[in-house]
């Protein structure tokens, strides 16, 4: 199926992701041909099939309520590219 | 031999009976490094080596042998960055599990990180945001990827031995391109906690070893059962050394036909049926089967791994950690910084899995493909409930050149083919080195088996490679 | 044209488990910002998610006490979208597939039962905070990852008293369950409501209006009469009314637009891949319900049995946890076999006296016995019923004994025959024309006479006795 301009740039913001016009074109070539590609499984009859959404025959993997030792605020904000005591910053959201 | 060009067995019998010095092995890398890793590339490098202080050995198990690991694996105080500029700086506060194991297993963690594709995303670490790494055989193609890094350094002795991990291939391709050994472990075998996720489906750390021996006790030491991981299984691992015998007679070993198809390079396919001949030889019972939905698989995949990758990756925000574009509002704070911190195979599989998942698309695309994936895995079953193990190619071609497949990316997608459907299945497979082409690049042949078999594949891998010469060659890096 | 209110509620509970949801951190609120959490709660890379057996079991007691049916293969999906307090950008949830289904609960908003649907039960995890400045957002992630259970009940809800009605009942039974803290101004229990208007008779929705941002059971109340009426209004202007979100300004009592460029928002579920199906079956749900504790529609019922209160009484007692126990330990106290005259005393005066100190009458500073003590002086006659009220705030405010303020406040009544008999003598005596009427019919009179007695008396007479002994006295000479 053709994948239009229109859905190509709803899904790079919900990608989040910034694509200049020729990314956005040089992509949208691509994907169109990656999904197109990928539009054989579409020749199968998969209607009595279950889907694989985990491949491993375990169920029920719980933990017990016990505590661990946290983190120190220092350790927690060690990788931040920018911080304020002992909070992470981030520029201002704009609804 | 130098002490770099040994293997992991032959150095710790050396430690144990104290001919030599932890510290003589690490001085032996460093100089291998030093001569041939401007040209191989297969450590990443952040800043210069500092020859981070005198290594001693210790009582454990491993003696305090080095091992090298990929760049997506979390090691405590040393840059985790998986090749990626987004992930700049990222020094991780927690060990994987593996590295706690092989910890305490007494390893020597090394201090450089193998070069990968930037998030796994690659068959060729042509993608890494610090630029490729060359094959040792030959030193304008590829290594291969994900995991090529590892796998040239194992080949051209920069490392003694190797952890790589394995989505699509990633262990099993680079370790056919570079004539090494790569095994990619049953999912659920070896905990994820610490593996920087790209499809959690899919995933799982393996060896990259010189030869089988290596690779049984690697991935005993870094399997097992890990509260951690929700995905990991309650299991008791196997003593893997015990497989290491050198007797296959009467095994039953399939050969799918899917896997012998057009499109394959006709040299490979020689050096393959001649070591399906081997395996005869040595007294397996052949087989031709049917994998009916192999066709399907590399679509499946690129749906199911990019959707996943698509969620996982979405962390990556500059929020907490990493690469932050300048920017006044959040917003575009995201978008900048995943724009400028991503590369463009990264971008291309967020975009595809995104658009996968998205309303409208998810069923026809992300939830049919999981109904074919169980199709895949039923092929499987059904095999294994007749044979032992599957033998086929690990790749249609051997290691192609640098740049030859970069601005095709289907065409990149499709040197998978042979690996894939093994991660879809969740079932381990091993590569191991069973010839070379014309051009002298080597040839691996890839054994597969059923679900927390890899005793069957250590078996067989083991007697064919005692029977033949092909993990003793080394290549020879120019100066 | 007259409308019906249409309301549904969205409950977020936090599980009052020790540790959060997906990792060992401990739940500790009131602490440094970034300081309880870990590489999984704070999503870093290469960690993975296993969830907490308590966070579980308790969600299903939760289900199970709100009736709904226990899912038998349940997952976690993933809920994609980007927001700083997120560290995953994706929240841990639940989709297709929730823990538990089709439950009800009932109000009694209008004295007789009204069945309220459940229609869903979920799993998920909580988000951080975030603190707004200037030019920046401060995040502090403490709180991500702790346990949520989200209620949603069926748009059976007709009038913003009903929602009301509805949390405060279900909070009741979330504090009999002792599973979360339910408080909605720390944040333990959070509320969105959906409102619609109709025509009466209609069975359609009419368009739709979230509401967000309200902090108190009050708060939500007001928010819906506020909306109750901004939509009419625009109804019957024959206006158009436009499906959006609504946040509740408590300080200007109104509900303001959130302007969002956002269409409708794709979080493009999917399962999980971290984490494991889950199988509950019966038996495990059974053994789960075999250690809920006594729920207060059963505790009523035992009050009505064993102690033979009326339904109305035994309702008001059991509404709160902790007062139902405190009021039954008095009961258990109280050594007469008709516990009417302390119950009176435990929904009136006491009940009164915790409404003004906004808190549970199990919260007051009294002890049990020494209430019963009241009472029964109460019941001997030996105190009027006005000065024990006086008495028992004074209890409360001083924690001194019944006795001890009985004999300061010098309250005793006189039921001494032969000292009333005195009292009322000089009564008749200095009243004649009282008596004269009295004796001519005027009933009032008698009233009067009494009042007499009470002055003379210093208040401490018995009236009823001293009543009933004029009219004797009266009718006799």
């Amino acid at each position: 199926m053709a994948i239009d301009n229109e859905t190509i740039k709803h899904v790079a913001h919900l990608a989040r992701i910034d694509l200049q016009q020729n990314e956005l074109e040089k992509l949208s070539s691509q994907l169109h041909d990656i999904i197109g590609f990928i539009d054989k499984i579409s020749k199968l009859d998969v209607e009595k099939i279950a889907p694989a959404s985990h491949i491993l025959p375990i169920s029920n993997v719980l933990r017990e309520d016990n505590p661990h030792v946290s983190l120190t605020p220092e350790k927690a904000l060690e990788n931040a590219p920018e911080k304020k005591g002992n909070f992470f910053s981030v520029p201002k959201i704009i609804e | 031999m130098e002490l770099n060009q040994l293997t992991a067995h032959e150095l710790l019998a050396k430690l144990k009976n104290g001919s030599i010095a932890v510290q003589a092995i690490f001085d032996s890398l460093y100089q291998r490094l030093d001569k041939v890793d401007d040209k191989v590339k297969a450590y990443v490098r952040r800043g210069n080596l500092e020859k981070s202080g005198e290594k001693s050995g210790n009582q454990a198990d491993l003696l305090g042998l080095p091992i090298t690991i990929k760049d997506n694996i979390c090691t405590e105080g040393l840059n985790t960055e998986c090749c990626s500029k987004i992930l700049q700086g990222f020094r991780p506060p927690y060990d994987a599990t593996v590295i706690s194991n092989l910890k305490r297993s007494g390893a020597g963690i090394f201090e450089l990180k193998a070069n990968m594709d930037e998030f796994a995303f690659g068959s060729s670490t042509e993608n890494s945001y610090f630029g490729s790494t060359h094959n040792p055989w030959n030193l304008d193609c590829v290594p291969g990827g994900s995991s090529g890094g590892s796998a040239a350094a194992v080949a051209a002795d920069e490392a003694i031995w190797a952890l790589g991990s394995d989505t699509g291939g990633s262990i099993r391709q680079p370790a056919s391109f570079c004539g090494v050994v790569g095994l990619k472990p049953t999912y659920g075998r070896v905990s994820r906690f610490g593996l920087i996720a790209f499809a959690s489906s899919l995933d799982q750390i393996g060896p990259i070893t010189k030869d089988v021996e290596d690779a049984a006790i690697l991935t005993r030491i870094i399997a097992g059962y890990d509260p951690n991981d929700s995905t990991s299984i309650n299991q008791k691992v196997p003593d893997y050394t015990k497989s290491l015998t050198k007797d296959i007679k009467g095994l039953k070993i399939a050969i799918p036909k899917e896997y012998f198809v057009e499109g394959m390079d006709p040299e490979v396919k020689a050096v393959v049926d001649e070591a399906v001949n081997k395996l005869k030889e040595l007294g397996a019972v052949i087989k031709q089967v049917t994998l009916a939905h192999t066709e399907y698989a590399v679509p499946v995949y690129y749906i199911i791994a990019t959707a996943e990758a698509s969620s996982n990756l979405a962390r990556f925000d500059g929020v907490q950690y990493g690469y932050r574009a300048k920017s006044d509002n959040l917003i575009e704070m995201y978008k900048k910084t995943r724009a400028e911190g991503f590369g463009d195979e990264a971008k291309r599989r967020i975009m595809l899995g995104t658009f996968a998942l998205s309303h409208g698309y998810y069923d026809a695309y992300y939830l049919r493909a999981l109904k074919v994936r169980t199709l895949i895995k039923q092929d499987f079953d059904k095999v294994f409930s007749e044979f032992d193990c599957i033998v086929a190619p690990t790749s249609p071609s051997a290691a192609f050149k640098i740049g030859e497949r970069t601005s095709d990316p289907l065409k990149m997608y499709l040197s998978d083919i042979y690996t894939i459907s093994v991660n879809l299945a969740g079932i381990p497979a091993m590569s191991i080195p069973c010839g070379f082409t014309r051009n002298k690049l080597p040839v691996g042949l890839q054994i597969m088996a059923g679900a927390f078999n890899e005793e069957t594949i250590f078996k067989v891998g083991h007697t064919f490679e005692q029977n033949t010469d092909w993990h003793k060659l080394k290549p020879i890096i120019r100066p | 044209m007259r409308y019906q209110t249409v309301i549904g509620l969205e409950v977020h509970l936090q599980l009052s488990t020790r540790t959060k949801a997906f990792c060992g951190c401990a739940i500790d609120f009131g602490k440094a910002p970034n300081s309880c959490v870990c590489p999984i709660c704070l999503g870093l890379p290469g960690t993975l998610p296993v969830y907490n057996k308590e966070a579980l079991n308790s969600a299903i007691k939760v289900a199970l006490a709100f009736n709904c049916q226990i899912q038998e293969h349940t997952k976690f999906d993933r809920k994609n979208y980007f927001y700083p307090d997120l560290p995953k950008n994706y929240q841990i949830s639940q989709y297709d597939l929730p823990l538990s289904r089709n439950g009800h609960m009932y109000i009694y908003t209008e004295n007789k039962p009204k069945r309220i649907g459940i229609t869903r039960i979920h799993l998920e995890e909580d988000a951080g905070k975030l603190v707004h400045e200037e030019a920046n957002s401060l995040v502090d992630f403490n709180r991500t990852g702790i346990p949520l259970i989200e209620i949603v009940s069926e748009p059976d809800l007709n009038s913003p008293q009903e929602a009301f009605d509805y949390l405060a009942g279900l909070k009741s039974m979330i504090e009999y369950l002792d599973v979360s803290d339910c408080d909605m101004e720390k944040g333990s229990l959070r509320c969105d409501a959906n409102i619609s208007l109709r025509p009466e008779g209609s069975s359609q929705l009419g368009v739709k209006t979230e509401l967000k941002n309200m902090n108190s059971f009050k708060g939500v109340k007001d928010a819906l009469q506020f909306e109750v009426e901004r939509q009419a209004e625009l109804l019957l202007n024959n206006q158009q009314l436009v499906q959006e979100t609504r946040l509740w300004d408590a300080e200007k009592s109104r509900t303001v637009s959130m302007r969002s460029k956002e269409g409708a928002k794709d979080y493009r579920y999917f399962p999980d891949p971290d984490l494991t199906l889950f199988n509950i079956n019966k038996t495990f749900v059974e053994e789960i319900r075999s250690r809920l504790p006594e729920l207060p529609l059963d505790k009523m019922r035992r009050f009505m049995k064993n102690y033979l209160l009326s339904e109305y009484d035994a309702k008001i007692l059991v509404s709160s946890k902790r007062d139902s126990q405190f009021a039954e330990e008095c009961i258990k106290i109280y050594s007469e076999k008709d516990k009417k005259p302390l119950v009176n005393w435990l929904i009136g005066p006491l009940l009164q006296e915790a409404k003004v100190r906004k808190a549970g009458i199990s919260e007051l500073k009294i002890e049990k016995k020494e209430l019963v003590n009241l009472v029964g002086f109460v019941q001997r006659q030996e105190i009027s019923g006005l000065s024990a009220k006086t008495v028992l705030n004074q209890m409360i405010n001083t924690g001194k004994s019944a006795e001890a303020l009985i004999k300061e406040g010098n309250l005793l009544q006189v039921s001494n025959l032969d000292d009333l008999n005195k009292i009322i003598e000089s009564v008749i005596a200095l009243n004649a024309k009282s008596v004269d009427d009295f004796k001519a019919g005027k009933s009032n009179a008698l009233m009067f006479l009494v009042g007499q007695v009470m002055k003379k008396s210093s208040g401490k007479a018995n009236p009823k006795i001293a009543g009933d002994l004029l009219r004797r006295r009266l009718s006799n000479a």
